[in-house]
């Protein structure tokens, strides 16, 4: 089993680094900015002793009135785990920097919640429609998706 | 546009346009193409001795066009392997290919997208050619009937002989139907085609 990091200390430290970052953290998660996440992305990714060079997930939640992506990463060098969340609050055009540049395995994820869920990932290589057709009306994983 | 003059094709948006127009096209289910259960058909006595030979012919050779879509397929499968064996049937050879073969089991969730593979399958199949609609999702869209991506049963595509309800349905249902479309193909008569 991976260790939960300290997210207390980690939220610290990424206000330090980045300031104004952090929107909340708890002792389960940290809540970011969504223009800081490709920067902090890569910093949790390449600073020593942290090393999260794993991205389990990907995947985001409609919380009616913004949307949160969620971000579990992994170190497999420190067997640390963390999850790191983003908010965007504009339901009319919700943005959030792609991290396929950090993780490539963000690629068909951050796809899949463009074409579910509606969220534009900026600077994302391929930014299409993964599941359902192109012409599609709508996203079906909001909460206000009405069926035909 | 495109590299050296040549148009590259939209393959998205084709795509997503086919889907759409097949969306508005099919809303009706498309009738069987023989009707089987109407025991009088008339039948011309010069052609009932060849009609007997062909269709024993046919019906004894069924070769299945494998069609697995989702969890049914497993049933499918089950039934082709040894402990439920097939070939009891003279239909062992499950083909890859539909143009070497004239019975089609759908089995499993039809989605939109895949709605047209299903349509041109069997557009490529050599007629005679039947269909059979295995389980819940492929008769009405079962489970996932209000799903905002699954088609509303298979016969809105394709005309289905016979229908196996099961979610899913074990192999004695499969086989079971499977007879009954032999009973629908003793039925058929070269004089109505």
């Amino acid at each position: 089993m991976t260790k939960p990091v300290a997210t207390k200390e980690l939220a610290d430290r990424l206000e330090r680094e980045f300031q104004g970052c952090i929107i909340e953290s708890s002792d389960k998660d940290i809540v970011v900015k969504a223009e800081f996440v490709s920067k902090i992305a890569l910093y949790l990714k390449d600073t020593p002793g942290l090393e999260f060079d794993y991205l389990n997930y990907v995947t985001a939640v409609d919380y009616k009135d913004y949307f949160m992506v969620v971000y579990n990463l992994i170190s497999l060098k420190n067997n640390a785990s963390l999850i790191l969340k983003t908010r965007c609050d504009n339901r009319e055009n919700p943005t959030v920097p792609s991290v396929v540049g950090v993780w490539k395995g963000a690629d068909f994820q951050e796809r899949e919640i463009y074409d579910l869920m509606g969220i534009r990932f900026e600077n994302h290589p391929d930014l299409k429609r993964i599941f359902l057709w192109d012409g599609f009306a709508g996203y079906p994983l909001r909460k206000d998706f009405v069926n035909q | 546009m495109g590299i050296d003059g040549f148009d590259i094709p939209n393959l998205d948006r084709d795509e997503g346009a086919d889907i759409e127009s097949m969306r508005k096209a099919c809303t009706l289910a498309v009738p069987d193409p023989v009707g089987w259960q109407e025991e009088d058909i008339s039948r011309n006595v010069l052609v009932t001795t060849v009609d007997a030979v062909i269709n024993w012919s046919r019906r004894a050779s069924l070769w299945p066009v494998n069609f697995g879509l989702a969890c049914c397929a497993f049933e499918m499968i089950a039934t082709a392997s040894s402990r439920f064996d097939i070939s009891r049937f003279g239909m062992e050879i499950l083909r890859p290919s539909p143009r070497q073969a004239d019975l089609m089991i759908v089995s499993g969730t039809l989605t939109w997208k895949m709605a047209p593979a299903l349509k041109r399958i069997y557009s490529q199949m050599a007629e005679p050619k039947w269909v059979i609609a295995m389980g819940a999702c492929a008769i009405s869209g079962g489970l996932f009937h209000r799903s905002y991506s699954v088609v509303h049963g298979v016969n809105l595509i394709v005309p289905v002989d016979v229908y196996i309800p099961g979610c899913p349905p074990r192999p004695e249902a499969l086989l079971n139907g499977i007879q009954k479309l032999y009973e629908k193909i003793q039925k058929q008569s070269i004089a109505q085609k």
